[in-house]
Order: C-alpha cells, then sequence, then structure tokens
C-alpha cells in the first residue's frame, strides 16, 4: 500500500503543479479580462485634465484624483438625461411588445392547426439571420411616407420586428413542451384560445419569457445602429448621444467615460440579476 | 382564430423584414437619385471600387480570423475552468462584456488602444517592458550647431563633415536639449586637454548658454558637457574605435593607426524614446478592433462550450481514463469530437455575427482611419447615410450581405429540422 502511493506521489505532484499553473492562467485571463472595463470606471472620476496628462493606474498612487465632477457635470447638462430617458421609452416598450406578440404568435405555431403553419414558421425562422442593413434604407423611406421618421415609435417598431423571428422561435419551441393534456383539459372546460393562451400558456411559459425579455432588453439598450438611422437629436438614446462625441474622443474623455459607464451599468445589473435566464436564452437559440 | 394570434407579428414582419428586402433588391438596380434603371452596375461596382474593396477585404479578414479564435478561445476556456472551484465568479468576469453595448466597449477600447504611453494602457506595458530591456537614448531632439565640424547621418547619427587627423582635438557642440533635460552627472563643460600623437580627443557639450550670451562652437562658461554619449572614431566606413563621454562632456582615442578619421555619434545616443505600437493607425486597426471582438465574445463561445461538456457523459472519460489515455488525448479524441456539433454552432453563430459587425469598427477607428477598418456592414452606412447618399449602391451592398449570411438560413433550417 506505502510502496503504491510512494509510485504515485511524483504523478500527484505533477497534477498539484499543473492544477495550480491553470488556476494562475485563469486569474490572469480574469485579470486581464476585467482591466479594460475597471479602466473606462476609473478614467469616468478622474478630472478632464488628468486624463489628458496621465493615465488611469496613477490613481493607484495618487488616490486624490478621484472626483465625481465629470458624472454631475453630465447629469446637469440636461441632454444626457434626456437621451437615458429615450433609451427607456425605447427599450421598455420594445421589450414588451416583443413579448407580447411573439407568444401570441408562437402559441399560434405550436397549438392551433391551421393550413401551411409549418412553411410559415421555416420562413420565421429564416427571417432570423437577416442583417438589419437591408431595411434600413427601405424602412427609412416607409418612415419618412407615413411620418414617424425620427420618432421614438419608429424606433420601437423596428426593434420590435427585427426581434420577432428569434423570439418566435425561442417561444414556439418552448411552448411545444407544454403537455397537451394541460390545453385539452383546459379546452374541454370551455376556455376558449384566448383564454388558454393567457391562463395556461403565458405563466407555464414564463422562463422562456423572461430569457427573451432579458435578451431583447439587452439588445435594444445596447443598439446603435437603429436609433443612429431612425432616431434624431430629440428622440435619440444615449448610445446615439454619445457616439457622436466620438469624433472629438481625447478632448470629450470626461463625457465618454462617465457616459459610457452609466449606459452600460443598467445591462451590467440586468445581467447579475437574471444571469441565469440570459444564460437558458442563449442555449436555446443561438445562430442569430 | 389563428390569423388574430398571428396577425400582428406577421404585419410587422412583413413590413418591416420582407417588404424591406425585396425593395432594396429592386432599389439596387438603380442610381443614387433612384429614377436611372442602371441594372447591376452597382454590384459591380462594389467589386471595383477602392472603399467597397477595402471593405470586402477586411471583412473576408474578419470571417477568416474572429470566428474561429473565439472559438478555440471559448473551449480552452470552458475546458480549463473544469478544473477550477471558482470556474463560475470566472465564467461570469469572461461572460460579463456580453452585456455591455459595443459603443461602451469602444470607449473602453479606445482607453486601452491609446497611442500616447502616458493614456494607453497596452502602450505603456510595452514601453515600460521596452525600456526595462533596451535603456532608451537621453538625448532625443538634438541638432548639430549650424557651423560646427557636425552634419546629420542616416538614422539620427551626427558625423563630422571633415577628415581628422591623430594628435587633434575637436569641438562637438550640440543644441536642441532642454537643459533641465540633461543627466544630473552633466557638469561645467571644458576643452578637452590635447591628445598624444597617435590620439583624437574632443568635447561633446550643449552649446547654449541659458539668458544669452556665450560665442557659438565655442566652450563658454555655464555650458555643460553631455556625458554618456558614444563617439566613434570611423576610418573608411569601418567603425574602429569607439569611446563615451565624460561628465564634462570630453572623450579621448587613444592608439589610433595613422589615417584619416571622421567621428560620429551613432544614432542610438539620440533615438526618439519608444512610443510603443500605433493601435489605431491605418495598418493595424482591423487586429485592434478584432481584439476588442474577441474580447466581448469569448464569454458567449465559453457559456455555450461549457454547456456542451457538461452534457458529456462521465462514464465514457473514466473509462478512457482507465485505459490510461492521457488528458491530451481524452480530449483529442473524446472531448472534441464530441462537442462538434456545439463548436459548429458557436462557430456558424459567430461567423454571421462577424459578417454583421458594425458598432464596434464604427466606434473604435478614429474618423480619419474608418476608411482603412470598414467593413460590408458598416461601409453600407457609410455608403447610404454617412455622407454617401447613394442609396443604390447601398442597396446592392445590403443585399450582397444578406445573400452573405443566406447559407446560415440552410443550417438553421437543417439544425430545427434534426431538433423536431
Amino acid at each position: 500500500m506505502t510502496a503504491f502511493s510512494a509510485a504515485r506521489a511524483p504523478a500527484r505532484a505533477l497534477s498539484w503543479v499543473s492544477k495550480g499553473f491553470v488556476q494562475i492562467v485563469l486569474l490572469g485571463i480574469a485579470i486581464f479580462w476585467l482591466l479594460p472595463t475597471l479602466g473606462l470606471f476609473v478614467a469616468s472620476l478622474r478630472s478632464e485634465a488628468d486624463n489628458t496628462n496621465t493615465g488611469w493606474w496613477t490613481v493607484f498612487t495618487k488616490p486624490a484624483e478621484l472626483t465625481v465632477s465629470n458624472y454631475q457635470k453630465l447629469l446637469s447638462g440636461g441632454g444626457f438625461t434626456a437621451s437615458f430617458w429615450n433609451t427607456i421609452w425605447i427599450t421598455v416598450p420594445a421589450t414588451l411588445l416583443v413579448v407580447l406578440i411573439a407568444s401570441l404568435a408562437a402559441y399560434a405555431f405550436a397549438w392551433v392547426d391551421f393550413p401551411g403553419r409549418d412553411w410559415v414558421f421555416l420562413v420565421v425562422v429564416g427571417l432570423l439571420v437577416v442583417p438589419i442593413q437591408v431595411a434600413l434604407i427601405p424602412v427609412a423611406r416607409l418612415y419618412g411616407l407615413i411620418g414617424i421618421f425620427g420618432s421614438i415609435p419608429g424606433v420601437v417598431l423596428f426593434h420590435v420586428a427585427f426581434g420577432l423571428p428569434f423570439a418566435i422561435f425561442l417561444l414556439r419551441n418552448f411552448f411545444m413542451g407544454i403537455p397537451r393534456e394541460l390545453l385539452e383539459a383546459a379546452r374541454i372546460d370551455g376556455c376558449g384560445d384566448l383564454t388558454i393562451f393567457f391562463r395556461v400558456v403565458l405563466p407555464l411559459g414564463k422562463p422562456a419569457i423572461a430569457s427573451l425579455g432579458i435578451f431583447q432588453f439587452m439588445w435594444v439598450w445596447n443598439d446603435l445602429l437603429v436609433s443612429l438611422v431612425f432616431a434624431n437629436t430629440d428622440s435619440q438614446p444615449m448610445t446615439k448621444a454619445l457616439q457622436a462625441q466620438m469624433r472629438q474622443f481625447g478632448a470629450n474623455i470626461d463625457v465618454l467615460a462617465p457616459g459610457a459607464f452609466l449606459s452600460l451599468i443598467v445591462p451590467l445589473v440586468v445581467f447579475f440579476a437574471f444571469q441565469r435566464h440570459f444564460v437558458q436564452g442563449l442555449l436555446a437559440g443561438s445562430v442569430k | 382564430m389563428a390569423l388574430g394570434f398571428l396577425l400582428p407579428a406577421l404585419a410587422l414582419l412583413g413590413a418591416l423584414v420582407v417588404y424591406p428586402i425585396v425593395f432594396s433588391a429592386y432599389r439596387s438596380m438603380f442610381d443614387a437619385s433612384g429614377n436611372t434603371f442602371v441594372g447591376a452596375h452597382n454590384y459591380t461596382r462594389i467589386f471595383t471600387d477602392a472603399d467597397s474593396r477595402t471593405a470586402m477585404r477586411n471583412t473576408l479578414i474578419w470571417v477568416v480570423v474572429a470566428p474561429s479564435l473565439v472559438t478555440v478561445l471559448g473551449l480552452i476556456f470552458a475546458v480549463l475552468t473544469e478544473r477550477i472551484r471558482w470556474a463560475s465568479a470566472f465564467k461570469m468576469i469572461v461572460f460579463m462584456p456580453m452585456a455591455v453595448s459595443f459603443l461602451a466597449s469602444g470607449v473602453i477600447f479606445r482607453l486601452v488602444y491609446e497611442g500616447d504611453p502616458h493614456r494607453g494602457v497596452i502602450n505603456a506595458v510595452l514601453t515600460t517592458v521596452h525600456d526595462t530591456f533596451s535603456s532608451s537614448s537621453v538625448y532625443p531632439g538634438a541638432i548639430a550647431r549650424p557651423g560646427s565640424p557636425l552634419t546629420p547621418a542616416p538614422g539620427n547619427a551626427f558625423v563630422t563633415t571633415t577628415g581628422i587627423q591623430p594628435g587633434h582635438m575637436v569641438l562637438l557642440p550640440l543644441v536642441g536639449l532642454p537643459a533641465a533635460q540633461l543627466p544630473k552627472s552633466a557638469t561645467q563643460a571644458v576643452p578637452a586637454p590635447a591628445p598624444p600623437p597617435d590620439g583624437i580627443s574632443g568635447t561633446v557639450w550643449l552649446d547654449f548658454t541659458r539668458g544669452g550670451g556665450g560665442v557659438q562652437n565655442h566652450v563658454d562658461p555655464a555650458e555643460k558637457g553631455l556625458p554618456g554619449i558614444r563617439v566613434q572614431a570611423v576610418q573608411a566606413g569601418k567603425a574602429v574605435a569607439s569611446t563615451t563621454t565624460g561628465p564634462d562632456g570630453t572623450f579621448a582615442f587613444t592608439k589610433l593607426p595613422a589615417g584619416t578619421y571622421t567621428l560620429k555619434l551613432p544614432g542610438g545616443n539620440f533615438a526618439a524614446p519608444y512610443q510603443g505600437v500605433t493601435w489605431l493607425g491605418p495598418s493595424l486597426i482591423t487586429p485592434a478592433i478584432i481584439g476588442a471582438y474577441i474580447w466581448i465574445w469569448a464569454g458567449f463561445a465559453m457559456v455555450l462550450i461549457a454547456a456542451g461538456l457538461a452534457a458529456i457523459p462521465r462514464d465514457v472519460l473514466e473509462a478512457a481514463r482507465m485505459d490510461g489515455a492521457s488528458e491530451w488525448h481524452l480530449f483529442r479524441r473524446i472531448t472534441v469530437p464530441l462537442l462538434a456539433p456545439v463548436l459548429t454552432v458557436v462557430f456558424v453563430t459567430l461567423v454571421i455575427n462577424v459578417l454583421k459587425v458594425f458598432d464596434l469598427v464604427f466606434i473604435i477607428a478614429p474618423g480619419s482611419v474608418q476608411p482603412q477598418a470598414t467593413v460590408l456592414a458598416l461601409e453600407m452606412w457609410r455608403v447610404s447615410f454617412g455622407g454617401g447618399a447613394d442609396q443604390g449602391a447601398g442597396s446592392a451592398m445590403a443585399i450582397f450581405l444578406c445573400l452573405l449570411v443566406s447559407p446560415a438560413i440552410f443550417f438553421n433550417l437543417r439544425r430545427f429540422r434534426q431538433e423536431q
């Protein structure tokens, strides 16, 4: 027994060393991954002059440089606060509408029989990968005709339309998993499709709806291209407002760093709060 | 009944997704004004116009480089995290950038890639490492005093214009250096003592008297020597001897063979300090942005692959281990083949995503470098909205982009069929 474990000792020591090595490598990678965001955060807490002259890492030797004045200036300006509210007014309706419209459609695709159902669904799946670039010019023209170009509803509708294929795909697959007996029992009790949808399918579909809602929220909150084309300066979200400052990156760092940090803090909080749903949504429906 | 449930979705998809595809295809056959039919001209333009060719080339680089790097990195992370206790913390950290907008990531990486080593973190690290291993020059920006025996030579060096015979003393005045920048060891410059018959001596000093006064090309009081400058005695293009100046700027060669020499102050004395790498310049911009992309998407690949890894039956691995297979062998022969479907999904997702990459390039590439950094998705916007105002060409580019991603539709449909 002793001889046996003695023979294994070198191998164990080796595996212990390699384990320690893996730990160190992963620790290095984790720091490497955190550093850029930390840099942004620290830069947002330093005055413009400090940022122009030295790198953010100098705060570790001179903590006195830290100040919240950038944030105070940014939030008292009014323009940024307005764009923050625009982001909310775009993101919340776009998320709710996608969830509602997609779950209605997903229910029909999963549980209502109608001719050509599978073909229509395949077309929707096909639309998953359509790049939004292809719709920019035609929809800009369409919005011009009906007079919602540059408005928040225009931006919202665009986000809803391009969120639908993924949303329908995700929810339909989930709804298919609901036991048929549950739906039939409800039907025997005399419930119509609408009642079944609200009383049975929506409550049971909560996990998938949560994943979808978080995804859609993040996409819309983080979008730049759609608002770049369809929003004007009154309806622009934070991303577009900040993008306008990028031209003078060095000179505007006192606006860009705190602005970017404020714009990322909400999705980050959502991400940490609902991490499980986020990952589940990812697993359920990649390839978009 | 079904129609009622489907109507809102189908109406929106029809008006804002399907109709635009049809309209773009139609619009792509007209010129910028939209009135003149030009047939396939806009499409041939994509392949001939310089800007859109750059965009195509960059998109190709992106597709070839980014998805495979991200997938491999995700695989490595997923496998390695199986061996640590804090795997979920690690995954959270690496996955976090996925929640951040491309705009914020762009701002983050503009800070990272900032060229000035005092501000950009990568260049700060690079210059620190560089200066640790090779000392940077002490006298960047020095110039020869006009009328002195020195003249600039290639590579920041200075040489004497006239030949010097052994037995002579030479004065080598330099200017253009801030007095505050001189090393602390520098002392009052003095003319070097006359050399022996087989030697050459001289003084290298800062020929500038603060507050005026002083005679040019003459060692005046209150002028300091330049210590630590390498001086070479060159004969027939070959350095035959070399020495270094002292605190008072003097140097001396001895035991030189007879002949005529020129003195050279090599460029190493005056080279500008190492400034790191110009990440945001035209040549490195695409790799730099791909770096930021990897930072964002590695977590996505890692999470998906880790889920696939968790689904691999443990007993298969255990059985192979019992048979004495090495870890590397297990990885190559069992883990990777069993992960193949997941790896394919990750890879295809990333290819589609890379084809559409817009924000990151738009934000990280400074305006002046955008023509070199542009990709198809960005070029489409630039041509039709960002100053180009040619919606015919823009539509053609959008349709072209659609065609590029369309194989993924069949991939999706096949996968969907299999799941049924």
